[in-house]
């Protein structure tokens, strides 16, 4: 049998004192996020059941799932697959490139990699905006990568506009999120477990493949869902450097908003993006998110 | 420690990432110089576009607006965010899991769905007013703000908990034992030892809240536009050297706050020795 101290009444009354000065601490937060988030969040969802009158107004009255009977549609599902195949070349092209780079790194000496992490956190947190404008200029009509390939006998190239474009702009955009957990991961290695694999024979690349690759899963995976998550929402994006013709998801359900005045298809798709980010998040976290 | 042709394989592919992420904003800043009306070719030095930039009356009066939402929001995001924090690292309390899932939703939500959570949020709680007070509301100024507050409380609070987190509570219970109010024990031993990571969230806020084009968007009304926003419209049109000059101001803005950013949250690990 266990003894469960007993607490003293004095010993009591001053953990529910802590624990009230604790929720004072929380509550104008938790009341903000509570009215100008979850409040929000639930409109949403309430929208999404609503009804849009002929105006192009919502009749919130008479809930159906009308706007949910239209995501089978083709346009909807051309809109979501071409989006979901973007967001997963924008995450596999991520990954190639962050993998190397993340591991250059976590094997630098602690000064070195400070600053070369650094060297990322400063594109990170640049202006978004900005960002994908700089491959505007660099891929427009006769822009110094069209000068380029002209220069080097390829012709005139017109990547503007296109989906390559879109992904593009995406990596460049989202490469960061996967760099700094897969780092996280990867500086996190003992080196010891590599001696103790090369001590035991295996190559280099044997010892690679069966002692970092494994250990450093839990980084590829929270930095694909991070890079994944956004792309597969972008908007500002494919609006900047892609064209008109082949609408992608965030670009669609915004116009559902301005220009197609159907609110509750626009909110029946935003639910959807919604419930998909909310169970990568679930993922994220099951690989030891919250610890990277 | 990997050496020999694998390490000089890697350092080939970490200076490639570098240029990726370098040469294309860095290739706009020396555009923005260029006399060429074509917005991607050289031809000659020019401070024109700057000059416009100066003179444009709607980049000024949006570039004013930007200004006042990023402060004002900062401000109230860093107060929210930095009792947030403290609450939640230091205290048990009812209803704590909720609240920090509920703080981190802001960061992993797409943005344009918490765009339409807004705009849905204000045509229906403006509508709202109207009908119980009479008050006809529109969407403006204070929308954008109470918007941006929302998601920036998260991100400032992130920051803080960082710097809690890694910080030494003994200090604290020594402050205790020395007979310190609570009071006294946060003001003089926690509060100066978190300012960093206070600092460094208000400028993450601030740097968030000049960067937001999409839920601006939608959160704003006539008269309302952010300088992100109407550039964002510019673009939309077509480029043109103007967007260039602008870009890059907003560019410069972003890399001070960035750098700022990053030398208040390095300076002193809290509580352990500075050497390391």
């Amino acid at each position: 049998m266990t003894v469960v101290p007993e607490l003293t009444e004095h010993e009591r009354a001053h953990e529910a004192a802590e624990s009230r000065r604790g929720f004072l601490m929380a509550l104008p937060a938790y009341l903000y996020l509570i009215v100008f988030f979850a409040i929000p969040l639930a409109i949403v969802f309430v929208y999404s059941f609503a009804t849009r009158s002929r105006t192009g107004g919502t009749d919130l009255s008479g809930w159906n799932l009308d706007s949910y009977g239209r995501l089978g549609e083709d346009i909807v599902t051309r809109v979501v697959f071409r989006s979901f195949g973007l967001a997963m070349t924008t995450t596999i092209i991520c990954l190639l490139l962050a993998y190397p780079f993340a591991y250059f790194v976590a094997t630098r000496r602690p000064a070195v990699r400070g600053l070369l992490l650094v060297g990322v956190m400063i594109p990170f947190w640049t202006n978004f905006l900005v960002r994908n404008y700089a491959w505007r200029v660099l891929l427009s009509n006769d822009g110094p990568v069209s000068q380029f390939t002209e220069a080097v006998g390829l012709g005139e190239t017109q990547i503007l506009f296109t989906q390559v474009a879109v992904v593009i702009g995406l990596v460049y955009g989202f490469l960061p999120f996967m760099i700094l957990p897969l780092y996280a991961s990867l500086e996190r290695i003992d080196p010891r477990l590599i001696e103790a694999s090369r001590d035991l024979y295996a190559s280099s690349w044997a010892s690679f493949r069966k002692v970092v690759l494994p250990l450093s899963r839990p980084g590829a995976i929270a930095g694909s869902i991070l890079v994944f998550v956004p792309s597969f929402g972008a908007y500002v994006t494919p609006a900047i450097l892609g064209g008109d013709k082949k609408p992608l998801l965030g670009s669609y359900i915004v116009s559902q908003f301005l220009t197609a005045r159907n609110w509750p298809f626009g909110a029946s798709l935003s639910s959807v993006l919604i419930i998909v980010m909310l169970s990568a998040t679930l993922v994220y976290f099951r690989a030891g998110g919250r610890n990277l | 420690m990997i050496r020999g042709w694998t390490a000089r394989l890697l350092g080939g592919a970490t200076g490639l990432v570098y240029l990726f992420l370098y040469a294309p904003v860095l290739l706009l800043v020396v555009f923005s110089f260029s006399a060429d009306r074509n917005v991607g070719r050289w031809g000659g030095f020019t401070l024109e576009w700057y000059r416009e930039f100066g003179a444009n009356e709607n980049v000024q009066s949006a570039l004013a607006i930007s200004l006042q939402v990023a402060i004002v929001s900062t401000l109230v995001a860093t107060v929210l965010g930095t009792l947030a924090a403290l609450a939640l690292e230091r205290f048990r309390f009812r209803g704590k899991k909720v609240f920090d899932a509920l703080l981190y939703l802001p960061i992993i939500i797409p943005d344009v769905t918490m765009a339409v959570m807004m705009l849905l949020f204000f045509t229906w709680s403006l509508d709202l007013v109207d009908t119980v007070t009479g008050f006809q509301l529109r969407k403006g100024i204070a929308t954008v703000v109470v918007s941006h507050i929302a998601f920036n409380i998260s991100f400032v609070s992130v920051v803080v908990r960082a710097r809690l987190e890694g910080m030494d509570q003994t200090l604290e219970q020594a402050a205790a034992d020395l007979y310190a109010s609570r009071w006294q024990a946060f003001r003089h031993v926690t509060l100066p030892l978190i300012l960093p990571g206070i600092v460094g969230g208000a400028l993450l806020a601030l740097t968030l809240s000049l960067d937001d084009v999409v839920i601006t968007q939608f959160a704003s009304g006539p008269g309302s536009t952010t300088l992100p926003v109407y550039v964002f419209g510019l673009i939309r049109r077509g480029v043109t050297p103007l967007i260039n000059a602008v870009s890059v101001v907003m560019l410069a803005a972003s890399v001070l706050l960035v750098v700022l950013s990053l030398i208040a949250q390095r300076s002193r690990e809290p509580g352990r020795a500075t050497t390391e």
